[in-house]
C-alpha cells in the first residue's frame, strides 16, 4: 500500500497550550482541543511524514498494538478531514526541509 | 474554550496579545488616546522576532491594531508571518485604505475577524469624529469588500456625546450588511495622561438611556447591579490583564493591557519571557485579587461592576476604583431601580 500524508488546512490557527494542541478554524471559529495522541498526529501533519510513521510512533509511545493505533489514528484523521481541518494526500506536500 | 483559558491561567500563558504595529494614523478621531508620531517603530525583523517569542510563550490569539495598521508598508508581510507562525489573527482597522486587493489578501491569509470602527450611520457625524471627509463611505465600502469574500467583520461603535443617539441605526446598518456590532461607551485618557478627551464621555442621562435600552440586553456593560458578594468573588482576579493577556506597543513596550499603560519591559532590551514571568510590575499586577482592593471589595456594586484596573491605574492607583466605572455602576443602579418602579 502506498504511503499517505497529512496536510493542515491553511485557514487554521494552532498552538500547544499546556500540552494540548488547540486548533481554531478562521472560517467558522470552530475550536478543537486535541488529546496527547491527537496532538502527536497534528504535529506530524507536515505534509512530509507518512501516516504509517505516526502510527509507529504512537505504538512505541503508548504501548498499543499497531492495529489499535492505526484504527485510532484513522478515526481521528477522518474527524478532522470531515471538518476540513486536515487533508489526506498520497504524495508528500512538502519536502523534508519544509518547502512546499 | 473556557477550559483552554483556565489552563492558560494555571500555567501563566499569555494566550491573547494585542500588538499595535504603529501609532501612525490616517484619521484624527477626536476621542483617540494616542499621539500619531512615529517614535521609532519596531522594524520588520524586530516584529517577526517578537512574534517568534510570543509563539514560543504560547500565545494563540493575536490582535494586530494601531494606529492604522495598513499604513505599515510591511503589514501584509507581517500578517503572513503571523499566520505562518500559527496565530489566530484579528485585525482592528479604520479600513479606509482597504480596497478589493487588500480584502483578497486578508481572506487568503486566513484572518478570523476584522474589526472596523463606525461611529454613526450619518457621514456628517462619523466624518466629524474621524476628521476625514468621506471616511464613513470608505469604511463601509471596505466592509462590503470583506463581507463579499466571506470574512467576519465586527463593527465597533464607540459612544460619545456626539453620536450617543446613533447606535440603534449603526446596529441596524450592521444587520443589513450581515456583520456583528458592538457598542462601547469607554473613553480613556490619552497615553500621556491628558484627560481633556474625557469630556467626550456620555453624559449621565445619555448613559442611563443606553443602560436601560432593552434592545441591548445581554451586552456586558448593561448587566444590572447585584448585591451578592461571596468568597469566590473576593478571590477572583480583576481581569485577564497580566494573567493570560498583555499588550505590545509599536516600540516594543510591554503593558498588561492596551488600557493599562504600566511599563513592564521593552522587547528591544529584554526577552518577552523575561518580561512576562519576571517583571516586578507584571508580578505586582498579577498578585492583586478583588479582596485586595480597599474601596471596591466592600462596594455594594462589586459583583456587577465593570471596573477596569488600567483606568484605575491611570487615575493614580491600580488597587483603587476607576471612577468612570463607579459612575456606570451607579447609573445601572438608577436604571434598575426605575425599571422596578415602572
Amino acid at each position: 500500500m502506498s504511503p499517505t500524508y497529512l496536510v493542515r488546512a491553511t485557514k487554521i490557527a494552532a498552538r500547544k497550550v499546556a500540552g494540548e494542541m488547540v486548533i481554531l478554524d478562521a472560517e467558522d471559529s470552530s475550536l478543537y482541543v486535541l488529546n496527547a495522541v491527537g496532538t502527536a498526529v497534528w504535529e506530524a501533519a507536515d505534509g512530509a511524514t507518512p501516516i504509517s510513521s505516526v502510527v509507529e510512533a504512537i505504538c512505541h509511545e503508548y504501548d498499543v498494538d499497531a492495529e489499535t493505533a492505526a484504527r485510532d489514528v484513522d478515526a481521528f484523521v477522518a474527524g478532522l478531514v470531515a471538518h476540513r481541518v486536515l487533508r489526506v494526500v498520497d504524495q508528500p506536500a512538502v519536502d523534508r526541509e519544509g518547502r512546499s | 474554550m473556557q477550559r483552554v483559558w483556565d489552563r492558560a491561567l494555571e500555567e501563566g500563558i499569555p494566550l491573547s496579545v494585542q500588538f499595535d504595529l504603529t501609532y501612525r494614523c490616517n484619521e484624527r478621531c477626536v476621542h483617540c488616546y494616542l499621539d500619531h508620531d512615529d517614535h521609532g517603530e519596531l522594524t520588520t525583523a524586530e516584529v517577526k522576532d517578537v512574534l517568534d517569542q510570543l509563539a514560543g510563550a504560547g500565545t494563540l490569539f493575536l490582535i494586530f491594531s494601531g494606529g492604522e495598521l495598513l499604513l505599515r508598508k510591511d503589514f501584509f508581510e507581517l500578517l503572513a508571518y503571523a499566520r505562518q507562525r500559527g496565530f489566530d489573527v484579528k485585525l482592528k482597522t479604520n479600513a479606509i485604505l482597504l480596497g478589493e486587493r487588500e480584502a483578497d489578501r486578508i481572506r487568503d491569509l486566513g484572518v478570523r475577524q476584522v474589526q472596523i470602527s463606525i461611529y454613526s450611520h450619518r457621514s456628517e457625524v462619523h466624518d466629524a469624529i474621524t476628521k476625514v471627509p468621506g471616511s464613513l463611505q470608505r469604511s463601509l465600502a471596505a466592509i462590503r469588500f470583506l463581507r463579499g469574500r466571506g470574512l467576519h467583520v465586527l463593527i465597533a461603535n464607540v459612544l460619545m456625546r456626539q453620536n450617543a443617539g446613533d447606535y440603534p441605526h449603526v446596529r441596524r446598518l450592521a444587520e443589513e450588511m450581515g456583520v456583528e456590532c458592538t457598542i462601547d461607551p469607554t473613553i480613556t485618557p490619552k497615553m500621556d495622561g491628558d484627560t481633556s478627551i474625557l469630556d467626550l464621555r456620555l453624559s449621565a442621562p445619555q448613559m442611563l438611556r443606553v443602560f436601560t435600552d432593552k434592545s441591548l440586553a445581554g451586552d456586558g456593560f448593561c448587566v444590572p447591579p447585584s448585591g451578592t458578594v461571596d468568597e469566590e468573588m473576593l478571590d477572583a482576579r480583576p481581569c485577564s490583564a497580566g494573567h493570560t493577556a498583555c499588550y505590545v506597543s509599536p516600540y516594543g513596550d510591554v503593558f498588561p493591557c492596551v488600557q493599562f499603560p504600566l511599563a513592564t519591559g521593552n522587547l528591544r532590551r529584554q526577552r518577552f519571557e523575561d518580561v512576562w514571568h519576571r517583571s516586578p510590575q507584571m508580578n505586582d499586577v498579577r498578585a492583586i485579587r478583588m479582596r485586595d482592593l480597599p474601596t471596591c471589595s466592600s462596594c455594594a456594586f462589586m459583583s456587577s461592576c465593570t471596573r477596569c484596573p488600567g483606568l484605575a491605574y491611570m487615575e493614580g492607583n491600580m488597587r483603587g476604583p476607576s471612577s468612570a466605572d463607579c459612575e456606570k455602576s451607579q447609573i445601572r443602579a438608577v436604571g434598575a431601580s426605575a425599571a422596578v418602579h415602572s
